[in-house]
């Protein structure tokens, strides 16, 4: 994931940003809501992923099974 | 928001005022639902919200951020504006003490 | 829509509310008879009509295929009326617990479900569902054990999720309206599982 904060309404967790995982399957496109949160088009569609992150590898210290997950949508220019 | 230290959840539910559910009904047919006129975006809706600034979760209930919200949207879409909305609200209020 | 009884001055965002419908009444963006409907047709959704849903995945192996497969499509064709809805079913088994969130707003499969609970709009929730779902399920009473795995979902684009619990032993031969009763929102949320009363 593209570590990067910038301004503006996000969809992309902080808490997974620069984090790696796992890309469970393609949701699809769907407009980007970057965008279509400043009322213009979120054209083109951009493809959206469902990723799925270990939580051992997203929280230090998660105490659980370690194959415990956490899967988030992702557009695909979040992804490096 | 995820993974910030936080607190029990306590499994508190409550019925929804009158005015909550007539909030509620316009978000959904302001997003072009239930044969509304789509005039905003769950998007904007987000994104006002978060405009609310950090302090919005102490200050305001859900409905409260999201009336607000809303409201912005649509000044900010042109569909009312500031002035109207206070005129109007001056008017109600005045109604109401009637 | 007037607040009948005493007056009661409006607070701040009642004021806001009542002045923003009608103005976007005045201007021809709504009608207070849409509004009045659309407050009904929302109250009117409730979790029993996804309990339907999970009770008819029990009991009909094709549907729960299908239900797996595309949610949303499966719900309209139980005759759900399910608008803008994009519905992502995910199934808990013997191994797999799954748990939904939505960490970035409370994004919530309302068009199935009705409007969610306020504890899943908390911030507590929404905070530490991702971080330490097995501490929050344990608040609600439920210890998975360690061998089991617990997959958190966050909403965070527009498909929106629905737990399909493992369905108890006992319950064969039951009809689908008794498995219905034992399915509650909570399961379907994923911080419950269905029990035998």
């Amino acid at each position: 994931m593209r570590k990067v904060y910038p301004l503006g309404h996000i969809r992309t967790p902080f808490y997974i940003r620069g984090r790696s995982g796992v890309v469970e399957r393609l949701c699809g496109a769907f407009g980007n809501p970057e965008e279509l949160a400043q009322m213009r088009s979120g054209e083109p569609k951009q493809p959206l992923y469902r990723v799925r992150f270990l939580q051992t590898e997203v929280w230090p210290g998660y105490r659980g099974n370690p194959e415990d997950a956490l899967e988030v949508e992702i557009f695909q220019h979040w992804l490096e | 928001m995820g993974g910030l230290p936080a607190g029990r959840v306590e499994p508190a539910e409550h019925d929804n005022a009158e005015w909550e559910w007539r909030v509620d009904a316009l978000m959904t047919l302001l997003t072009g639902v239930k044969g509304g006129k789509k005039l905003m975006t769950v998007d904007e809706l987000r994104k006002n919200i978060e405009a609310l600034g950090p302090d919005a979760y102490d200050r305001m209930s859900y409905y409260e951020r999201w009336v607000s919200s809303i409201t912005q949207t649509m000044i900010q879409r042109g569909v009312v504006t500031t002035e109207e909305l206070g005129r109007k609200m001056e008017q109600i209020e005045k109604r109401g003490r009637e | 829509m007037k607040e009948t009884g005493k007056y009661q001055p409006y607070n701040y965002f009642q004021l806001m509310e009542v002045s923003l419908r009608e103005l976007l009444v005045e201007k021809g963006i709504v009608t207070e008879a849409q509004v009045a409907a659309t407050v009904e047709d929302m109250r009117n959704r409730t979790p029993e009509r996804g309990a339907r849903v999970v009770a008819h995945a029990w009991s009909d192996p094709e549907f729960k295929r299908k239900l797996l497969a595309d949610g949303t499509r499966a719900c309209e064709e139980l005759g759900l009326d399910v608008p803008a809805l994009r519905l992502v079913a995910v199934e808990n088994t013997p191994a797999v617990h799954n748990m939904i969130v939505c960490t970035l707003c409370s994004c919530y499969p309302r068009m199935l479900l009705g409007i969610p609970p306020d504890w899943y709009k908390s911030r507590n929730y929404r905070s530490r569902a991702v971080r330490e779902p097995r501490a929050v399920l344990a608040e609600f009473g439920l210890d998975l054990p360690d061998e089991m795995k617990i997959r958190v979902h966050d909403s965070t684009a527009d498909m929106r999720y629905l737990v399909l619990p493992m369905r108890p032993a006992g319950t064969e031969g039951w009809s689908e309206q008794q498995l219905a009763a034992i399915v509650s929102r909570d399961c379907m949320i994923g911080v419950a599982v269905p029990r035998i009363a």
